[in-house]
This record gives C-alpha cells, sequence and structure tokens, in this order.
C-alpha cells in the first residue's frame, strides 16, 4: 500500500493514526534517504502514544528512550552501523520488550529485526515538489497488516 | 603535600581520554586517542568498534597521562568521570576504569556530566562569573543553558530534531566529505557566499529552540536537484549558504535569550565551537552587548577530551558531590530544563 503526502505535517498525522494500533513489541522499521521524512514520522508516532518530549534525531546516540506515552517508544538509528553491530547493542531485548521500537536505517540491522514487523520506504519526487513524499507500507505478519488496513483506510 | 589533582576519564563518544587536573585549571597532562580514522568507513561511530577501541585505549591513557603529569596515583584526589550522555558501550568503559581507580586508591568518585564537562572547558580560559550562559554545540547537542550559579544547570532551549553538529556531518556526507565534516565544510565556507538563502528555521518563534532537519532537507533537495538536471554547483557557496543559515540561527536565538536573561558571562562549548564563522560572529554581536563577555572554549578543549571533565569535576568535588562503587553509565542523562514561567 502507498500513500502520498504534500508536507511534513500530512506524515506527521499518519504516524498519528498508526500509533493507536501499536502494542508493545511492536517494531516499525523506516527506510528512505537523509531528509526523507523518518524522524518526522517518528515525531508523529510519538504524538499519538501521548509522547510530550521532543522526538529529536537518535544518529549520535544511536537508541533514544521516550517513557511518557501509553507504552515506551524505543527511537532507534542505524545509520552508522556496521550490519551485524546490533546484536552488541542488545537491540533485540528491546524488539521483545515493554515498547514501540521504531528503526530508521534498518538494512544496518537486518540480521537482528523479528520476522514481523511494520516496514515503511520514505521516497521523495523533486519533480512534484519539494515536501512531497510516498510512503509505501510493507507488513509482515497479521498483527501488521490488520494495522494497516484498520488505521489508513479509515483516514 | 595535596593540590587537588585530579584524574578525569571521558570515553563518551569517538574519543578515549584521560587527563591529570591541578586545581581545576591547570592541565598536567591530557591524552587524547581517538578512533576517528576508523569510523570513517562509516561515516560515523560504530558502537561496537567505539567499545572496543575504547577498552584497547584506556589503559594506555592511564599511563601516558600519569608519566606525562610525572604524578603517581598517591598524588592524586579524586577520579572523575563522564557519565553520560553518550553510547552506553563506550561510556561504561570510562566509567569502570574510573571506579576502579577509585576503589583501588581510595579515592572519591566524582560523576560528570559530559555536557558540563563541555561548558566547564571555559574555566581553562578564566574562572566563570554568574550567572552565565552556555551555547553547546556538538554532533549530539545544541543547548542553550542557563547556569545560575556553580553546577547548577538548566536547558533554556534545545534542538528540536538534529543537532547542529549533525546537520554538518549529513550535509557533509552529500558533498563526499569524510566525517566530521564541520572543519572541512567551515574552510569551503570562508571561501564562498550565501546564494541559496536556505530557510532560517523557527528564527522568529519566541522561544530559545532550534531545528536543523528542515535546513538539512532544503540543502539535499538543492544538491540532487542540480544532480538531476546535470547541473554543477558551486560547492564554496553550497558551503556558505548552510553555515550561515546555521549560525543565523544559533546567534540570534543566544542574543534574544542574552537580552531576556542578562548574563555576566556567553560561553560557548563544544566541537562546532571551533567553527572560526561562529567564533567570529558570536564575538561581534556580544562585543556590542555592555555588561557580557565571551568566553570562547579553548580550541584545542572544544571536542570530546578528559581535561573538561576534570575541571567540572573539581567544581563538583569542591561541592561534596560524590558516586559509590553503583555509579552506572547514563546514556540520557540531561539537565533539567528551566520551567517556562522564568524563560
Amino acid at each position: 500500500m502507498k500513500l502520498e503526502v504534500n508536507n511534513s505535517k500530512e506524515t506527521i498525522g499518519i504516524g498519528k493514526s498508526i500509533a493507536k494500533y501499536l502494542k508493545p513489541g511492536d517494531v516499525i522499521v523506516l527506510d528512505g534517504d537523509l531528509g526523507a521524512g523518518k524522524t518526522t514520522f517518528t515525531k508523529g508516532i510519538a504524538k499519538g502514544l501521548g509522547i510530550k518530549r521532543y522526538v529529536v534525531s537518535p544518529t549520535f546516540t544511536i537508541i533514544k528512550e521516550y517513557k511518557d506515552g501509553r507504552i515506551p517508544l524505543y527511537h532507534m538509528d542505524a545509520y552508522r552501523l556496521d550490519d551485524g553491530s546490533g546484536a552488541d547493542l542488545g537491540l533485540d531485548e528491546y524488539f521483545d520488550g515493554d515498547g514501540v521500537s521504531v528503526v530508521e536505517w534498518s538494512r544496518y540491522v537486518k540480521s537482528e529485526l523479528p520476522a514481523q514487523h511494520l516496514q515503511i520506504i520514505f521516497k521523495r519526487d523533486d519533480l512534484k515538489g519539494e515536501n512531497y513524499r510516498t510512503l509505501e507500507f510493507n507488513p509482515v505478519g497479521d498483527h501488521f497488516k490488520k494495522m494497516i488496513s484498520e488505521s489508513l483506510n479509515q483516514k | 603535600m595535596k593540590q587537588n589533582l585530579i584524574m578525569s576519564f571521558e570515553s563518551s563518544c569517538d574519543e578515549t581520554s584521560v587527563a591529570i587536573i591541578k586545581n581545576g585549571n591547570k592541565i598536567l597532562s591530557n591524552v587524547v586517542a581517538t578512533q576517528i580514522k576508523s569510523h570513517q568507513r562509516f561515516g560515523g561511530v560504530v558502537p561496537e568498534v567505539a567499545s572496543r577501541h575504547h577498552i584497547e585505549e584506556i589503559t594506555f591513557c592511564i599511563r601516558d597521562a600519569m608519566k606525562q603529569a610525572n604524578v603517581t596515583y598517591d598524588d592524586l584526589d579524586a577520579v572523575a568521570v563522564t557519565y553520560g550522555p553518550g553510547l552506553v558501550g563506550a561510556l561504561l568503559i570510562g566509567v569502570t576504569a574510573a571506579k576502579t581507580v577509585a576503589w583501588a586508591h581510595h579515592l572519591p568518585l566524582i560523576p560528570v556530566n559530559h555536557l558540563a564537562g563541555h561548558i566547564y572547558a571555559a574555566r581553562f580560559i578564566k574562572p566563570i562569573v554568574f550567572p552565565a550562559l552556555a551555547l553547546v554545540v556538538s554532533g549530539g547537542h545544541t543547548e542553550l543553558v542557563w547556569m545560575p550559579k556553580e553546577g547548577e544547570f538548566k536547558i533554556m532551549g534545545e534542538t528540536r530534531d538534529d543537532a547542529a553538529g549533525e546537520a554538518y556531518d549529513k550535509i557533509g556526507r552529500v558533498l563526499g566529505i569524510n566525517y566530521p565534516a564541520g572543519p572541512d565544510v567551515d574552510k569551503m565556507a570562508a571561501k564562498g557566499h550565501d546564494t541559496f538563502h536556505f530557510p532560517r528555521a523557527m528564527d522568529n518563534d519566541d522561544n530559545y529552540d532550534f531545528s536543523f532537519s528542515g535546513l538539512k532537507s532544503a540543502f539535499i533537495n538543492t544538491v540532487h536537484h542540480a544532480h538531476q538536471v546535470h547541473k554543477k554547483l558551486n560547492h564554496d557557496d553550497l558551503a556558505t549558504s548552510f553555515q550561515d543559515a546555521v549560525i543565523d540561527v544559533l546567534v540570534d536565538k543566544t542574543m534574544r535569550a542574552l537580552k531576556k536573561h542578562p548574563v555576566k558571562q556567553l560561553i560557548l562549548a563544544g566541537g562546532v565551537a571551533a567553527n572560526h564563522g561562529l567564533r567570529s560572529r558570536l564575538e561581534k554581536q556580544v562585543d556590542q552587548l555592555s555588561g557580557t563577555e565571551l568566553i570562547k572554549a579553548p580550541l584545542k578543549l572544544c571536542g570530546d577530551n578528559a581535561a573538561m571533565i576534570g575541571a567540572a569535576g573539581y567544581i563538583f568535588y569542591k561541592e561534596g558531590i560524590k558516586a559509590d562503587a553503583s555509579l552506572n553509565a547514563d546514556p540520557g542523562l540531561e539537565f533539567d530544563w528551566l520551567p517556562n514561567e522564568a524563560k
């Protein structure tokens, strides 16, 4: 399933509507170029979970934890990781944990990702405008398939 | 004869560092082992590589720091260490080493917030006079910190998305510049002109927060678009346009904070504080204010190092702040916010 957005507000809105369906142990992976909207989307999820703190780029610390919402949000950025090093970071403990994990640049932690997850691919199209993006949703597993059909079809 | 000698440790990110500091403001030694070379392939830090590298380096750093300072463990009065924020695996190496030295030699252990360390690098220039304001800009942080008195830190504003240094690294990657990109972009910016007029996000908002994500996207869009239509852009002009946008926002927000909360000193600290464009612009602006003096962290101490941790550690040591053997790394450690009504 693909959605088009014309600005960051719409990206945040989609994140927000998905957040309602999230439960502990859910893993969402966000892929796309620098500046494609991955952290913006995560801000939407945080909003939907009732998190008040600013969600900032986790590039520097790799993992940022937000615990002031309905369930914890673990925001990870594998941009600076080499494939395989996710295991040393104990990423699997987050994936099996009490919160939602959102992983940017997931290709660098492929081997640690759980089989069931939701992948979202962000793409820009300069011809359609500076802020235009497509979000392609690839849910793996029934839980995520249901989540996508319910949350996005309602819109 | 005790001379307030502190052995300090820093290992929150790329650098493994051990220093011996006398009276909080004299550097007897400051040994820094950097692993930036091993990260260049990835364009950044690799936590697993970082931790391993810290382990390999830290005992050598201790040995060299003591040798250069010509001291033994018996001469030391305290041990100070960065316990956050940073990469957990990297922080743990410094914390464990510091705890071990403190325990083995019966020395007090002083926990130091990495950002307090950056700010207290100013202590090597002159004593801090309060109230003070600090602009801390680095790869992981962009914060305006209000300091009403010694050892007290309150966040007035921070970035809402990317840190300033992170934005430099990411646009640097688009231009094919090695990590860390700041120094090269700074040099290129000195040669170019602001021809692209990138957005100054939140510059006119009535708060002290920053945002660099929109600037990063605008920059990348510009480069991509040119690439698609096979147009060659002047990289120096791109660098100047980017850097001017960053500096405008950093300086405008800082000046706004200074007007609302006049201070005796403004401290510029953190890795991006080594940026020549930022240093000179802030100098010019603060010159026009009477009663506020600009203290720039020494160029050599802008990046991560243990000397600054020793300077901050000395202040906490004097205030009686100590940790015990249960001290743990706190990767998400942050200062408290200044309450909204006080801003």
